[in-house]
């Protein structure tokens, strides 16, 4: 239970890092936190060469605002977006989900950039960045790029990412003003990584109907989803009983969960339908909707 | 062959400076080289929580940080929060409420507590579960720990800052 050996270094410049993540191709390995990588090197999961700890680099720390959206730089650890006055008054979804990763010490190590590139199924943030149609912004060692967090996720630990490259930020846009928000999520305890888990937002016109609905799910597919066909169906109506049957029934047919020691496959479908639905029911009566 | 790095830290106040493998977790740094056994290890992959200390005035698994990487910080250890002979004001609710038996959590209860009284001008019963809720304990069933913080968050008036780290000023 200890890591193998491995070379370590930790630059003052993104340039630097992804000079040296391309000199060591492939076998050099990014560390922030630690609280994702460090286990698994621990288990002897991996054995990089080196390490390149990011967490020195100032360009990527730090919450800005620039009117239109919230940009958190890559090396943000959970305890500073929870703490965020930003966060609190602009993105209460995000607020509400924090507590839910892991515990304390680990909330004040992990970072959103590792969070989003270990990309684990059931993680908090990265089913966060797909409802608030985040934009990472990348640097490499052939050049920057944007992608959406849509594109990002490929599978259970898989990201787009190249091997020399890294997140540099995460651009979150500011909803609608007045827009609704929902979370729901179920863990065997407190802290663990959850079943399942599902957020929403719902924006609501002077006629009580809706505008516009974000869903998204975790825990029951190989990453992160939004569901679009849910989505679709609820806008120009009413969220009453026969909306909110209609979207649990398009979810529960969009995702394939995955049975472990902890639930089945079918169990984790049902239970992310129960989670959408009192997600949506929170979103709606926030949003000033009428529920009855 | 690795590189070995040479680094500086703060531990309980004194200045510490050693030359380590990169993959040298914190917990083995503190245990082994310095001889603070003081921080106690369980599981190694950051479930356990009887390795937790503070690093920079925050509570952190010593297993899932290398000591490399807190060149330059402050570190502060159950050894830093009181001795036998002057236990600080936590240590003593941890006596009077019988919050132990083994002992082998109590290093990291101590410290996941200490932060939450930190950082909360008030406790309820639920943040306290919920902030405990990263460190196992295989003896006490949790209610006399949750006891002894809750009485030392109610309590803590004029020795508030014998609960806090003697030497962590951050
Ligand atoms: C006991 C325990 C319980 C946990 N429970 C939960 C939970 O309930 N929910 C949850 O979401 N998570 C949970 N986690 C995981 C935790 O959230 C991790 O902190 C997070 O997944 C990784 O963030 P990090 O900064 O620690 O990244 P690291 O561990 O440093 O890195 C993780 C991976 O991402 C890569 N990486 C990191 N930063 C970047 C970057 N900027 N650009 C490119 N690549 C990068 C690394 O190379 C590595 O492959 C738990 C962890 C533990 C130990
Ligand atoms: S030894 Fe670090 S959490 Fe168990
Ligand atoms: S007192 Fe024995 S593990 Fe907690």
């Amino acid at each position: 239970m200890k890591p193998p050996p491995v070379d370590y270094a930790a630059p003052a410049m993104v340039e630097e890092a992804v000079a040296l993540l391309a000199e060591h191709d492939g076998d050099a390995k990014v560390l922030a936190g630690g609280q994702s990588l460090i286990p698994m090197l621990n288990f002897r999961l991996l054995e990089p060469s080196i390490l390149v700890d990011i967490t020195r680099i100032p360009e990527l720390k730090g919450i800005r605002d620039d009117g239109e959206a919230m940009t958190v730089g890559a090396t943000t650890r959970y305890v500073e977006l929870r703490n965020s006055e930003l966060v609190r008054a602009r993105f209460p979804v995000l607020g509400a989900a924090l507590p839910h990763v892991a515990h304390l010490a680990i909330r004040n190590r992990g970072t959103l950039g590792g969070s989003l590139s270990h990309a684990d199924p059931a993680a908090e943030l990265p089913m966060m960045a797909l409802l608030l149609d985040a934009e990472l912004r990348i640097a490499g060692a052939r050049g920057a790029r944007r992608i959406a967090a849509e594109a990002f996720f490929l599978g259970p630990l898989a990201t787009d990412l190249a091997d020399d490259e890294i997140v540099v930020s995460v651009r979150f846009p500011y909803p609608a003003d007045g827009i609704g928000w929902g979370f729901a999520e179920t863990a065997r305890r407190h802290g663990d990584f959850a079943l399942a888990a599902a957020a929403a937002l719902i924006g609501v016109s002077g006629e009580h109907v809706v505008t516009e609905a974000r869903i998204a799910v975790m825990g029951v597919d190989e990453t992160p989803l939004r569901i679009a066909e849910a989505e679709r169906l609820l806008i120009g109506r009413r969220l009453d009983s026969d909306a909110l049957a209609d979207a649990v029934r398009a979810v529960r047919e969009a995702v394939t969960p995955d049975a472990d020691l902890q639930a089945s496959a079918e169990y984790r479908r049902h239970l992310v339908g129960v989670q959408v639905s009192r997600a949506l029911a929170q979103a709606w009566e926030r949003a000033g909707g009428d529920a009855r | 062959m690795t590189a070995k790095k040479t680094i500086s830290v703060t531990v309980n106040g004194t200045v510490e400076v050693r030359t380590v493998e990169p993959r040298l977790l914190l917990s083995d740094f503190l245990r082994d080289t310095l001889d603070l056994t003081g921080t106690h290890v369980g599981c190694e992959h950051g479930i356990c929580g009887a390795c937790t200390i503070f690093l920079d005035g925050d509570s952190v698994r010593s297993c899932l940080t290398l000591a490399v990487q807190a060149d330059g910080a402050e570190i502060v250890t159950v050894e830093g929060l009181g001795d036998a002979d002057r236990l600080n004001f936590l240590q003593r609710k941890f006596r009077e409420h019988h919050a132990l038996q083994c002992g082998f959590c109590t290093p990291g209860m101590l410290i996941s507590a200490t932060d939450l009284l930190r950082k909360h001008s008030e406790l309820s019963e639920a943040q306290v579960r919920e902030g405990l809720s990263g460190n196992l304990c295989r003896c006490t069933g949790y209610e006399h720990i949750v006891r002894a913080v809750m009485a030392a968050a109610e309590e803590w008036d004029g020795e508030w800052n014998e609960a806090t780290p003697r030497e962590c000023t951050s």
